[in-house]
């Protein structure tokens, strides 16, 4: 309960909010203003985590977003819990739980700790090495034991139940990164008259001016500035503030996708509030502010709690008045070793020494160290520490000429490593400007630009507070200048470096490019130290090594093989020094090795972000036709068409009360309609009305069939092709008038076909008169199948003669049903007697009901799709998309009587005449039926001759719909067969994984061949 | 997230339309008279250039019209966009960005 390790005073945290959480169920205190790393480090415990191979324990490497170890679980409860949250990140509340993760049963004994000791046989690439034999077993064995053993955090089973909104925004300059050169941005820009957006993803503004304690500007503390300073943005009407806000992706043409943390931080969230925003912020001109990362030194056993970066320390110290411990070691490669020392001192930490690795150590900061008497060591490097779950000691040896000296042991509670600081490219990177490695600065820098954005301070390598903070203020001008331009940006540019129009002057004090890049020396048996590059993913410098070793040079080999920079984190802390110690094994100049692609997120996002409301009912649109609730009223089971939902079958309790299963409602419903007649909702058929004095010609050219010479209130079956020859859709197409057809597509065609149609349209024969329009959902179609359809329909219609002569087959009336306007087809797609009765949807259930009514002395049964496709099998009509794939012409699918030979031209016509078209050994349709009547095919199933061939065993064809057939009382089958029409009477083979199924050959039609029935 | 300006609508976000493919691809006249491997390249074979690429677009969920476009295939910006039937203008990859 004591906050042992906090300060006397100072920091931003305040001091009069106690608060209380707990941390892997014990309770802890901390202050509003703390995070929940920050809290802990002030109650003196550092071990947070297991690491995720080697199960190593793991403290606070960083204070940031950067932090590789520190991944907790954060839950309000079963549902809403976090897993994989940064504690560096997460604000402390009132009743805040958190959960160490990766680790069984307990962190401090933890049973995985064994694969540490079990390293050796844990190579990088081990993945690839060990565990590809047998066959089969990374599936079922080791994926899962290795996920189960080496992983992150556990995501909660229970649905989400938090919402998360998506809003868009528009302005003239987006400024990502609300620290010195962010801020100045946001002033500039804002003074200027532009609409400004800041975002920075840390609860407070200000970036590293938080944890200033003695840098003065404008003649005011750092502090003090801030606060003044986000005042007067807050003031303005032109500038929008979003603190806890990531700029996480940046996307083409200026669209930046910001994550808002809404809730997270309450410890109870109002219920009007959602959890996370997303914003697509669409910003004429960026400014990037992200700042550096500082790096740490890589030397053996870098990894234990209580070794952290330097400037986190002093960040811990100076920001949330938490010291890391009461004893610090400090290994630096530059000065931010030196300030972070003796901000740590003044805070009450001792320093024990500091180990430079510099030869020449010089300068204002380190003057101040040994003024201040502290024990400063050039020329020395960190060659181990000691200590279980907490560094206890670490060992500094003297290099000389490159000769690692002997050790001496240092006893303390805390390591703190700088190794420079990295400027943060990763959001100019995923912008797509080019980086250019700055020798000098000894880093990647934004280069020529791609958007229209411009990098300001620390992440394009400026240093010194007053230098980022003129430049940010200058590039804050230049973007509200660029952004008055919206007609001709400049682009492919490299941003001119810009002059402020005015003077910030501050002191602090100035870390320059100082750093090192790599792994420092240590002379000791490099198979027992392990030298962490990469944190989070458990990667050593000796896995790098074997990397480069075995052959990899590119430095996106060597990230696959080692999987250093692939965690969630994306190797913030580790990248560069992987290259300098690729750099260093291949003797390349690091700008040779190459640089990975930094992509988005910036840090991990949540899926509820990206869902948004689309999730549940309102995932995807749902499409219901007017007749859908009496099906579900009547007991239909559904399936899902594309978006629509239809009536699959109608099952019936039977003797009993039984529910009768599929086969027996589709038995029953198929016996119907042949034998009395049946009712089915066609409405999702495609509809499009094509009117205009040159409908019948367009139709000419679209469809395959001839148009010119068909009267109106006739149908005719069409065919559509695309322009390379294959089936596209079919359908039923009425002519209405001499300048109007009635056009039906298949179900999910819809869209495509209208597409289709609009393309020749508008860009081949923009000459024709003609107008298209989708009809699809004004139109319920009521299928009336079987011998006895006429007479139910008689008693309803109006204005129309039903009689066989008057209304054959295949023709369209206008009139009314239940007074209701109709357009009337005798149609069938069961091969009995049958009508469509197309009327507006809004009286599509009322004149269901009433034909459902009319139709009860027959015994009418509704059916549903089920049976629709097992009565047109019977009848070997084909389905678009079941029987053809794509690749069918309409002679494969024994549609050669559709196609208009004599028309001069419609689309696919030319690519028809090719001689692959008609090739003889084209896959054709048949039918097959199973020398067992029992059997029923596999749809898809490989059909051959000799099942016993030689592997490959030449393939046929394949079964594309297959049934049993109740009115048969046999199995029937369709398929398509190479040379199938020639091969009718033959005897092929169904090849199953056990056995072959017999089959013949046979014409596709099943059910009466001649096509007596559909006359009635 | 691609910003394109429909020449009739105006600039509009990307999911508002459908890509169509190479523009100013002209339906032969007459298919019949053609050879097969001139009707082949008419089907199948396109420019795929790197640099500016005249392109069809359709505005599938605003006004419905095809355009044609420029684009410039290596920085994915669009140079200008113009109604169908219109030539390609003349103008080159530097010469603007999406408006
Ligand atoms: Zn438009």
């Amino acid at each position: 309960m004591t906050n042992r390790f906090r300060t006397a005073s100072g920091g931003r945290i305040d001091r009069a909010a106690p608060l209380s959480f707990r941390f892997d169920g014990q309770t802890f205190s901390g202050f509003k203003g703390d995070t929940l790393a920050s809290a802990l480090i002030a109650n003196g415990v550092h071990l947070i985590g297991r690491s995720f191979k080697y199960h190593r324990p793991r403290g606070f490497l960083s204070a940031g977003s950067d932090e590789p170890n520190a991944l907790v679980n954060v839950a309000r409860d079963a549902a809403r819990a976090a897993p994989n949250l940064r504690a560096t990140q997460v604000e402390l509340h009132e009743g805040l739980k958190a959960q160490s993760q990766n680790r069984w049963p307990s962190l401090s004994f933890d049973a995985g700790a064994v694969n540490d000791l079990a390293s050796p046989f844990l190579p990088s690439g081990f993945y690839y090495k060990t565990f590809m034999w047998p066959a089969g077993a990374w599936k079922r064995f080791y994926e899962p034991k290795i996920r189960a053993m080496a992983g992150l955090g556990v995501a909660p089973e229970l649905p989400d139940p938090d919402r998360y909104t998506q809003n868009h925004a528009h302005c003239d300059v987006l400024v990502v990164g609300a620290g010195p050169a962010g801020l100045a941005a946001a002033l500039a820009a804002a003074e200027s008259g532009a609409r400004v957006i800041l975002c920075d993803e840390q609860a407070e503004l200000g970036g590293s001016l938080l944890s200033e304690v003695s840098a003065t500007i404008e003649g005011r503390p750092a502090a003090e500035w801030l606060a003044a300073t986000l005042a007067s943005l807050a003031a303005r009407d032109n500038v929008t503030l979003m603190p806890r806000t990531t700029a996480f992706g940046y996307f083409p043409h200026n669209l930046i996708a910001l994550a808002e943390r809404v809730t997270d931080h309450l410890a109870t969230p109002g219920a009007d509030l959602p959890r996370e925003r997303l914003w697509q912020v669409r910003a004429t001109e960026v400014v990037i502010a992200a700042g550096a990362l500082e790096r740490p030194l890589v030397f053996p056993e870098n990894d234990r709690p209580g070794v952290l970066l330097a400037d986190s320390a002093r960040t811990y110290a100076n920001r949330y008045g938490a010291k890391v411990g009461e004893r610090a070691v400090i290994f630096t490669a530059c000065d931010a070793g030196y300030r972070a020392a003796l901000d740590l001192k003044a805070a009450g930490v001792s320093i024990a020494a500091i180990a430079d690795l510099r030869t020449e150590v010089s300068g204002e900061l380190p003057a101040r160290a040994l003024a201040a008497g502290i024990d400063v060591r050039p020329s020395t490097v960190l060659v181990g520490t000691k200590g279980r779950l907490r560094v206890s000691s670490a060992q500094l040896a003297k290099v000389k000429n490159g000769a690692v000296g002997p050790a001496e042991t240092i006893a303390c509670d805390s390591v703190l490593i700088s190794g420079g600081f990295t400027p943060s490219v990763h959001l100019f990177s995923q912008s797509r400007g080019k980086l250019i490695w700055d020798g000098a600065a000894g880093a990647y820098l934004p280069g020529t630009s791609v958007e229209r954005e411009r990098s300001a301070g620390a992440c394009r390598g400026v240093h010194g507070l007053q230098r980022v903070l003129e430049d940010g203020y200058a590039q804050g001008e230049a973007a509200a200048l660029a952004s008055r331009d919206h007609a001709s940006p400049a682009r492919g540019a490299t941003p001119a470096p810009a002059t402020p129009s005015r003077a910030i002057p501050a002191s602090a004090e100035d870390l320059g490019s100082a750093g090192f890049i790599g792994a420092t020396p240590h002379g000791r048996n490099p198979a027992l130290a392990k030298a962490f590059v990469d944190w989070q993913n458990d990667v050593t410098s000796k896995d790098i090594l074997l990397a480069t070793r075995e052959g990899m040079r590119s430095i996106e080999h060597v990230k696959r093989y080692t999987t250093t920079g692939m965690a969630t984190d994306q190797g913030k802390t580790s990248n560069m020094n992987t290259l300098g110690i690729v750099s260093e094994a291949l003797d390349t100049p690091v700008p040779k090795i190459g640089l990975t692609t930094f992509r988005p997120p910036f840090t991990p996002t949540t899926f509820g972000l990206f869902a948004g409301a689309a999730r549940g009912d309102v995932f995807d649109p749902l499409r219901k036709t007017a007749i859908h609730d009496w099906a579900a009223e009547h007991g239909a089971a559904f399936e899902d068409v594309g978006n629509w939902k239809r009536a699959h079958y109608f099952p019936r309790a039977g003797a009993g009360g039984r529910m009768e299963d599929m086969h027996a409602a589709v038995a029953r419903e198929c016996k119907a309609v042949r034998a009395s007649v049946g009712m089915f909702d066609a409405s999702t058929l495609g509809k499009i009305e094509i009117v205009g004095p040159d409908a019948a010609e367009f139709m000419n050219r679209m469809y395959t069939n001839a148009w010119a010479k068909l009267e109106p209130g006739r149908l005719r079956y069409g065919v559509m092709l695309r322009e390379d020859g294959f089936v596209m859709d079919d359908g039923v197409v009425g002519r209405m008038a001499a300048d109007r057809f009635h056009v039906t597509t298949t179900t999910g065609g819809a869209p495509r076909v209208l597409a289709h149609m609009e393309d020749y349209l508008q860009t081949e024969w923009p000459d024709l008169d003609v107008w298209l329009t989708s009809t699809t959902e004004q139109w319920s179609v009521i299928a009336v199948q079987g011998p006895k359809a006429r007479e139910v329909i008689a008693p309803l219609i109006e204005g129309i003669d039903l009689s066989k002569e008057a209304f054959p087959h295949m023709c369209v009336r206008e009139g009314t049903i239940l007074g209701v306007p109709t357009r009337l087809f005798s149609v069938s797609f069961t091969g009995e007697l049958g009508f469509e009765i197309n009327v507006p949807s809004a009286y599509g259930r009322a004149v269901w009901e009433a034909v459902y009514a009319a139709g009860e002395r027959f015994g009418i049964t509704p059916y549903g799709t089920e049976t629709m496709h097992v009565l047109r099998a019977e009848k070997g009509y084909i389905i678009v998309g079941q029987e053809t794939d794509g690749t069918a012409t309409p002679d494969d699918a024994n549609l050669g009587w559709a196609v208009g030979k004599a028309k001069k031209d419609f689309v696919g016509k030319r690519s028809l005449a090719r001689d692959a078209m008609s090739a003889p050994d084209r896959r054709q349709l048949v039918g097959l039926k199973t020398t067992d009547p029992k059997i029923v095919l596999e749809e898809g199933a490989q059909i051959v001759t000799d099942p016993a061939a030689p592997v490959p065993v030449p393939m046929l064809g394949f079964v594309t719909s297959s049934y049993h057939s109740a009115v048969l009382g046999r199995s029937i089958a369709l398929a398509m067969v190479k040379g199938g029409r020639a091969r009718i009477g033959q005897k092929l083979m169904v090849p199953m994984p056990t056995h072959a199924i017999e089959v013949e050959v046979v014409e596709p039609v099943f059910y009466d061949p001649k096509g007596e029935r559909l006359n009635g | 997230m691609l910003i394109i300006t429909c020449p009739w609508c105006g600039a509009r976000p990307e999911v508002e339309f459908r890509y169509g493919g190479e523009a100013h691809i002209a339906r032969p006249a007459d298919p019949s008279a053609l050879t097969d491997q001139e009707w082949a390249d008419f089907l199948y074979n396109r420019t795929n250039p790197k640099g500016l690429h005249a392109e069809r677009w359709r505005h599938i969920h605003g006004c419905g019209r095809y355009f044609n476009a420029l684009r410039d295939t290596v920085s994915d910006f669009f140079v200008t966009t113009y109604k169908a039937g219109e030539a390609r203008p003349d103008v080159d990859a530097s010469s603007g960005g999406s408006k």
